[in-house]
């Protein structure tokens, strides 16, 4: 599954990072805490999560994520969504929270 | 230049983790019997602890620095220090603005109050310190400092509620007057995988909630004299002030 089709599926806005919306979907991470997901996140997952600090862009560069989806709304720093459209990985949001987001993800994933 | 003993992460009674004797009287009494000069109070989220222990320590002969631990949006502690009864109370009204109004619920988190140089329980705060306020790291840096405070993340290596669990690493753009690693770390470990941190001083500290826990870990701080403008230059490195870190009390680890 493609970034685009993932959004199109939930809803998703498209805050940054348009020129990825081509990247490949492999699986998925939820954690709030950036550690974690430099741990244990893999390679082309969507991470869904709350935090906007910068260094969630750092941390999706450097695993090579597919996309980073907001939640509840959250946006995130404008030096983020910069960093986000020079590195091709997108920021999406949406209104609705964890829970409800990974159920629609998993449901697509595992159709 | 002389050297002082400072333990600048002390927490009294009104954290809710912080033990029913956390008092300011036993704090100050404790820390001087273990040989202290100075001491931080760092409860989370409020000052309103500070400045009984600071009437205690100046009665006694401790140099009390005002201080908090703040949680940013991120659930990161970060330690901030003031001067001035006004800047505390600046300061105090942000945290006011900026914590979430929830209820403490002191059978499941523990009491929160305030307490005078006698003991005596003359208020309490009303809801929960351990909460997150809605502003960001970035923007703690910034209120401290229009307010002219300093600004030291707290036990950055600690492995839950700092800098690099929530954020991964410690940002390499990091406003900040220092950083404060636990014991169970060196500067050195730190900056052999983080050597971009070394423009930062460090401090450790016990970070005390239980009254034998006081002094634990301290520094050594290199000043003219104790007061927080001191303090400051020592932190920054100015003018020959400096701040040796990674004291244990009896040469002992910490359990």
């Amino acid at each position: 599954m493609k970034v685009k089709e993932l959004v199109d599926a939930l809803g998703l806005m498209v805050l940054s990072g348009e020129n990825g919306l081509d990247r490949e979907i492999e699986g998925c991470y939820v954690s709030d805490l950036l550690s974690d997901v430099m741990g244990n996140a893999d390679m082309g997952d969507v991470w869904v999560t709350l935090q906007t600090h910068k260094n969630v862009m750092a941390i999706a560069s450097l695993k090579e994520l597919a996309c980073v989806v907001l939640v509840k709304d959250q946006q995130a720093a404008p030096d983020t969504l910069e960093q986000s459209n020079e590195e091709g990985i997108p920021f999406l949001s949406t209104s609705m929270q964890t829970y409800e987001t990974v159920g629609k993800i998993y449901q697509l994933l595992n159709a | 230049m002389a050297p002082f003993k400072a333990d600048l992460h002390i927490h009294t009674v009104l954290s809710p983790c912080g033990d029913l004797e956390m008092s300011p009287t036993a704090i100050v009494e404790r820390a001087m019997a273990r040989g202290l000069d100075m001491i931080a109070i760092t409860d989370h989220n409020t000052t309103r602890q500070v400045k009984t222990t600071q009437k205690v320590g100046r009665d006694r002969g401790l140099f009390v620095l005002g201080g908090v631990e703040i949680t940013s949006q991120e659930e990161a502690h970060c330690l901030a220090y003031f001067e001035a009864d006004d800047q505390l109370d600046e300061f105090q009204q942000f945290l006011d603005q900026h914590l979430p109004p929830i209820p403490n619920d002191e059978d499941r988190f523990g009491y929160q109050l305030i307490v005078d140089e006698n003991d005596e329980i003359t208020g309490e705060e009303q809801y929960h310190l351990l909460n997150a306020l809605d502003v960001d790291i970035d923007g703690l840096y910034d209120e401290v400092h229009r307010i002219g405070g300093l600004f030291v993340p707290a036990h950055i290596n600690k492995g839950t509620t700092s800098l690099m669990s929530q954020l991964g690493f410690v940002p390499p753009d990091l406003k900040a007057d220092g950083l404060e690693i636990n014991f169970r770390t060196t500067r050195d470990e730190i900056l052999k995988k983080f050597a971009y941190l070394k423009r930062f001083n460090f401090i450790t500290d016990s970070d005390a909630h239980f009254i034998d826990n006081v002094g634990d870990v301290y520094n050594v701080c290199y000043l003219e004299h104790r007061t927080f403008a001191e303090f400051g230059m020592a932190l920054r490195g100015d003018e020959g002030r400096y701040i040796d870190t990674m004291y244990f009390r009896d040469h002992k680890l910490p359990r």
